[in-house]
């Protein structure tokens, strides 16, 4: 039995700082994706939410949330919540209702207001929270991507000017996109003479927090079928926890895993790696690829985590021009968080959106010519791994 | 008058000088844990210890990689005003075989760390309360001790 279902609509509301409701990005998104779909909100089974900590109770309890707001109409309901990995883990549970014959038609959604400046914890005095702790010794999320990228420099070569053309890199690719918040080209000196967050990353390296919206129609093959429609298909959805021990500082730890008793693991390595076992392909069988740029050098990274090239590589790959679109294997050819911003529980379904316009070829200025396979690849606080495969 | 000091972090570090961050150790499979783990399981997946020792870490390693706070950090953060950028590493231990992040000792700058450098655990004030100095752990190339 195939283990598939279809992407028949998908939608956004634009990313911004728009600092309204962030229901109605996520009813203006669900809105959107079904009239792509052509179906009919009363025809959803199934309402699967991408919940925020941000907003509230409304936003603990998204799916019902967003059901109540679109009109009350029976559909059964389920909220997820996983940090970044939010919208990949509410896809895989309408997913999997669909293929355990729960319902025909799903649809998925993930929206958030967020506040200016650094994510900050929960208030109050909880040092049995690392979250708490790392923010108390003033260890911030640039804190995190600004290791990986000094690791990178110092292990690698690599220069801050790579870390500065993936920016200018995405903010080429953004300037195509409706949905971006950000459609200004950037230049290298732009990049560069921003001021310093987190040594080596300068400002426009560092993803902002953004609002947004963005859903998608997820039904069974059969269901495409009898209504003659051929759509994208989700072919894998990883949602791996890491390994024990896991080597790498991550946010929002203080330390490690200790490796005295077990083997180091790589822990972003293994996201993409399920997703690939899944749907039976591999890095060679990609058209192009959404990855997690929180910081500008980490699109770096995950060109290695996701099997592009090999370790210490990706500095190479970038400076061919293959993942620039028009390349071998464009990354990020929606502009990526440089050019969207984070908006958490939206963020991993936005990823999915992307590729699925691309593989209709519904991209526009943006377009990879011929695409047919698509990766996303996320990470969740607290050990949520997000990567989604949707082919033709 | 006399300063008093107490831990930023009850419970993480000793206030000797030099000090110790306090970890666990599981006495079946040998894992070390930072902070000490509360929750009496331990976390290797093929060991189902549940009696850990109380440990002091090694007080040296070598950097993983480093970085500085350039902005002021929110809250539960208690800045200096005006905010002063400060260091902060990743630090190996080599006989744990974990990295531990903390900020870097006050005056050394980024242009002094790399990637492999020998770094060890000194005390220093991370904010003050009234007549209280409120310690933490950071960490201090072992080439610039006093």
């Amino acid at each position: 039995m195939s283990r598939e279902v279809a992407v028949l609509g998908v939608g956004m509301h634009p990313w911004g700082k728009w600092g309204r409701n962030f229901v109605e990005y996520g009813v203006h998104a669900a809105r959107a994706a079904l009239r792509d779909a052509g179906i009919a909100w009363s025809e959803v089974q199934f309402v699967s939410g991408a919940a925020t900590m941000r907003c509230g109770y409304p936003g603990y309890v998204a799916g019902a949330t967003f059901a109540q707001a679109l009109g009350w109409q029976g559909a059964q309901v389920n909220t997820s919540y996983a940090a970044c990995a939010s919208g990949s883990q509410a896809l895989a549970a309408a997913r999997a209702q669909i293929l355990s014959g729960g319902c025909e038609v799903a649809l998925v959604v993930g929206a958030d207001t967020t506040p200016k400046g650094f994510l900050a914890p929960m208030a109050g005095h909880r040092p049995e929270d690392p979250d708490w702790v790392r923010f108390h010794l003033g260890i911030t999320n640039p804190t995190y991507f600004a290791l990986y990228a000094r690791r990178r420099m110092d292990l690698y070569g690599a220069t801050l000017e790579d870390f500065t053309q993936v920016k200018v890199k995405n903010a080429a690719h953004g300037a195509a996109n409706p949905n971006a918040r950000y459609r200004k080209p950037f230049t290298r000196e732009e990049v560069m003479e921003s001021a310093m967050v987190a040594d080596p990353l300068r400002l426009l390296h560092v993803c902002a927090t953004s609002d947004g919206g963005a859903a998608v129609v997820l039904t069974s093959l059969d269901y495409a079928r009898r209504r003659g429609l051929k759509a994208p298909r989700i072919a894998a959805i990883s949602t791996v926890t890491p390994r024990f021990a896991s080597n790498e500082v991550e946010m929002p730890d203080i330390a490690t895993d200790s490796a005295v008793a077990a083997e180091p693991h790589s822990f972003r390595r293994s996201i993409a790696a399920r997703a690939y076992e899944e749907a039976g392909l591999g890095p060679e069988d990609l058209s192009l690829a959404e990855v997690y740029d929180l910081a500008s050098s980490m699109e770096l990274d995950w060109y290695e985590y996701i099997g592009l090239c090999q370790p210490g590589n990706a500095e190479g790959l970038l400076r061919s021009g293959a993942t620039r679109i028009g390349g071998r294997i464009p990354v990020n050819a929606s502009g990526g968080l440089a050019c969207f911003g984070e908006a958490v529980p939206a963020q991993a379904l936005a990823q999915v959106c992307e590729l699925v316009w691309q593989l209709r070829g519904q991209a526009g200025g943006r377009q990879v010519e011929g695409a047919r396979i698509g990766i996303t690849a996320n990470q969740g606080l607290f050990g949520h791994g997000s990567a989604v495969i949707v082919r033709n | 008058m006399t300063r008093r000091q107490a831990a930023a972090i009850e419970g993480w570090y000793t206030l000797e000088n030099p000090p110790h961050l306090l970890g666990s150790r599981c006495a079946s499979c040998g894992t070390y844990y930072f902070p000490r783990l509360t929750a009496g399981f331990c976390r290797n997946p093929a060991c189902e210890g549940t009696s850990f020792k109380d440990v002091q870490l090694s007080r040296t390693g070598r950097i993983w990689s480093y970085t500085n706070a350039c902005y002021q950090p929110p809250p539960p953060f208690v800045a200096p005003d005006p905010f002063v950028p400060f260091a902060i590493a990743a630090v190996e231990l080599g006989e744990e075989r974990l990295i531990v992040l903390g900020q870097v000792a006050a005056g050394i700058e980024v242009a002094r760390l790399r990637v492999g450098m020998p770094m060890e655990l000194v005390l220093e004030t991370l904010y003050s309360e009234g007549d209280t100095d409120k310690l933490v752990w950071k960490w201090r190339p072992v080439e610039a001790a006093p």
